[in-house]
């Protein structure tokens, strides 16, 4: 496919390799914020390609995995409601809620659907109007702008049936909180290539220079996160702490203004729990007042339900880059993608599930990162 | 879940009438070979035969083909400076 497979050359990526290899001189830890990234750096093995000096931590970037247990529980308990039809993007279906996820809700009868797109399940509603249907908005930023087109178009159409329960997540905030973290080691960043599609690099520039930290918007395949890591690590070898754009093919320092007028017009931020790390001030959307009508919350009167998470799981620390999945006791054992102790187990994004699906077992000697000195 | 697919623009409808909302602008996308109807009110300027980017049913982006060939651009210029031989194997 144009614009994917010339980025999956594995000669450009080898010689991009041998470059960051030519540049680099110190010691440096890198983070890719975007679960896409985590998986691609797993799949492709990039990080076995990098020289020693180079360690690449993952970061909170995936909103299965950051979605906060209660969210869930909420979900499942509208989906229980016989009139509702209850949508959702399929990652989240497994994601375990406090005794259940959405997909067992399912096998006890709820009428839970997987949709490709929130405009779906809008067409659902219309297509059932003596039904309630409610679609699960999660996401970043690259998906609030479908998820808020998808509540303004039931706006357009009059459809009363329709709501949406929303848990969205901004990356900002996210960068911030692990930069403000008295353990953080992360010395550079690469910015998620879709996520910047839509907001542009502005919000970055300050966060860059208040904690003297490169930042490279970086897209997803192999030659995109190696060139970003050679851009991270040029910087880092000059001190320079800038904010700098590898994806330009997609990215525009300004974003997507479209886009980002209808998720203001539909959404405004607010604080918001992140799964396995916390409350972070401002760092997530909710619908405006105005919209208060197509907001299942209300509608369901959910808001209640609170709940708390299994201890034995240490996804938090896998979030924030601090422990790396195959260190965490349940790995591969008690915890594995049919059986998720958590939600970084279950998306092809969480780190987790990635390190499993790669084989990247404590055991697996042969696919471990070569330079096992610099494991946080 | 931020996955995001580039597909070329083959059809465009734009919606009818001058005050229809804009989130009715709709296109044809073909994937290598596989076509989706896609929502097209965040690219208001793209056209027929462009790169979308495509996430959850709505454009994001157009590609911007320039920038697209800056990498291998900056690959061939490192060739010719000669930073780098050809046979040169990374050290991982
Ligand atoms: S392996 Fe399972 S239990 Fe351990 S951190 Fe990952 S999701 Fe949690």
């Amino acid at each position: 496919m144009r614009f994917v497979d010339e980025y999956r050359s594995s000669a450009d990526a080898q010689r991009l390799a041998a470059r960051i290899a030519d540049v680099v001189r110190s010691d440096w830890t890198i983070m890719e914020v975007c679960g896409g990234q985590t998986h691609s750096i797993v799949r492709f093995g990039l990080d076995q390609m990098l020289p020693e000096q180079i360690t690449l931590v993952h970061g909170p970037g995936c909103p299965v995995c950051v979605t906060p247990l209660e969210m869930i529980d909420r979900a499942i308990a509208i989906a229980s409601r016989p009139e509702v039809i209850f949508c959702s993007f399929g990652d989240m279906l497994r994601v375990p809620g406090s005794s259940q996820d959405l997909m067992s809700a399912k096998a006890s009868g709820a009428d839970v659907r997987m949709v490709y797109s929130p405009l779906d399940a809008v067409e659902l509603a219309r297509a059932n109007p003596d039904r309630e249907v409610v679609f699960f908005a999660v996401g970043f930023e690259t998906t609030a702008p479908a998820n808020a087109g998808a509540v303004e178009m039931a706006r357009v159409q009059n459809l009363r049936n329709f709501s949406v329960l929303v848990s969205h997540v901004l990356v900002p905030p996210a960068i911030t909180a692990i930069l403000s973290s008295p353990d953080c080691r992360v010395n550079g960043f690469l910015a998620a290539g879709h996520v910047c599609t839509i907001t542009g690099c502005l919000e970055y520039e300050p966060i860059a220079a208040q904690y003297r930290v490169p930042i490279v918007v970086t897209g997803f395949e192999p030659v995109d996160i190696l060139q970003g890591v050679l851009m991270c690590v040029e910087q880092l070898e000059r001190r320079r702490h800038t904010v700098e754009n590898q994806y330009a093919r997609s990215v525009r320092r300004e974003g997507n203004p479209a886009a980002m007028a209808m998720i203001g017009k539909v959404m405004e931020v607010t604080d918001r729990t992140w799964r396995g790390i916390g409350a972070i001030p401002m760092s997530g959307l909710r619908l405006r007042d105005a919209y208060a009508d197509f907001d299942a919350e209300r509608k369901f009167d959910v808001g209640s339900i609170t709940a708390q998470e299994s201890p034995d799981c240490i996804s938090g620390l896998v979030l924030q880059g601090l422990r790396r999945p195959n260190q965490c006791a349940a790995f591969g054992t008690m915890c594995t993608p049919e059986h998720p102790l958590g939600a970084t187990m279950v998306s092809s994004e969480g780190a987790c599930a990635a390190y499993y699906r790669y084989r990247r077992t404590p055991a697996a000697g042969a696919a471990q990162p070569t330079h096992a000195g610099h494991q946080p | 879940m931020c996955l995001a697919v580039p597909g070329k623009v083959i059809a465009i409808a734009e919606p009818d009438g001058a005050d229809a909302s804009p989130l009715l602008r709709t296109g044809t996308v073909d994937f290598g070979g596989v076509t989706k109807e896609v929502n097209m009110a965040y690219v208001p300027d793209a056209k027929m035969g462009d790169y979308v980017v495509v996430h959850v049913g709505f454009a994001i982006s157009v590609m911007d083909e320039n920038e697209a060939n800056q990498v291998f651009e900056y690959l061939r210029q490192m060739d010719e400076a000669g930073d780098l031989a050809p046979d040169r194997s990374p050290t991982a």
